[in-house]
């Protein structure tokens, strides 16, 4: 198991209903794509928040990153869908 | 020493004419400015207000490397990029993005560069608030503006 700092927004914040969290994972939870995965297996919240995996971005220690990023030794994940800034 | 690049992330108005003086006083090398300021619309009558929403530390980073880019890539002297986060209502002001260069080409290229840049991966989310009352909704990243990103790949 490790530990991993994970916060949300817009969209994926609402749908899962809270900012930020601090969560136990299994070793076998090696990339960001396998995070996604697993979190969809903590309750319809995070199912229908993550339910179209591939437009979820991710950035790890605040910068984007892949889906098939690993996740060791990361301070902080940050997961939201595309940005409409500007 | 590069040029100068300010990012501001705010919850507050800026001055557009304030910020090109900051940029540009005292720079008799300066030979071009363009400013582009993003505001909300209103949609036809429709929306009530925006609610932009940031992740705080990443959109400053972000903005940040996107602007040294574009005064690498065009040669920029200076560099101004401000963008608002919170409630805001049709005729405010969003962005701000204000270039320098000594010709005009390099400044309204980094400028543009800057804003496609800037909306495709700084983290920002707007949601709308409808003048009828009902829930806004989030609103959907555009395929256009990856495109307009992506015209800049070489």
């Amino acid at each position: 198991m490790s530990t991993v700092n994970l916060v949300y927004f817009s969209w994926v914040r609402e749908r899962i209903g809270k900012g930020e969290e601090t969560l136990e994972v299994p070793a076998a939870v090696v990339t960001i794509a396998d995070l996604l995965a697993h979190l969809k297996t903590l309750g319809e919240e995070y199912e229908t928040a993550l339910e179209h995996q591939n437009v979820i971005r991710a950035a790890i220690n605040q910068e984007h990153v892949e889906h098939g990023e690993p996740i060791a030794g990361a301070r902080e994940i940050a997961l939201f869908p595309p940005m409409t800034g500007g | 020493m590069g040029a100068p690049v300010t990012v501001r992330v705010q919850r507050e108005d800026f001055d557009l004419s304030a910020e090109v003086s900051k940029l540009s006083s005292d720079r008799p090398d300066i030979g071009a400015v363009v400013t582009f300021s993003g505001l909300c619309r209103d949609e036809a009558g429709m929306l009530a207000a925006l609610e932009l929403e940031h992740y705080p530390g990443m959109a400053e980073a972000e903005i940040e490397r996107i602007c040294n880019l574009a005064v690498e890539r065009f040669g920029l002297q200076a560099a101004t990029a401000i963008h608002r986060y919170g409630r805001i209502i049709p005729g405010e002001n969003i962005v701000l993005v204000v270039t320098a260069s000594p010709h005009r080409q390099a400044a309204f290229d980094g400028a543009s560069f800057i804003m496609d840049f800037l909306k495709t991966s700084a983290p920002f989310w707007k949601k709308e608030h409808l003048t009828d009352g009902t829930a806004g909704s989030w609103v959907s990243a555009k395929d256009a503006d990856d495109t307009a990103r992506d015209r800049w790949k070489r």
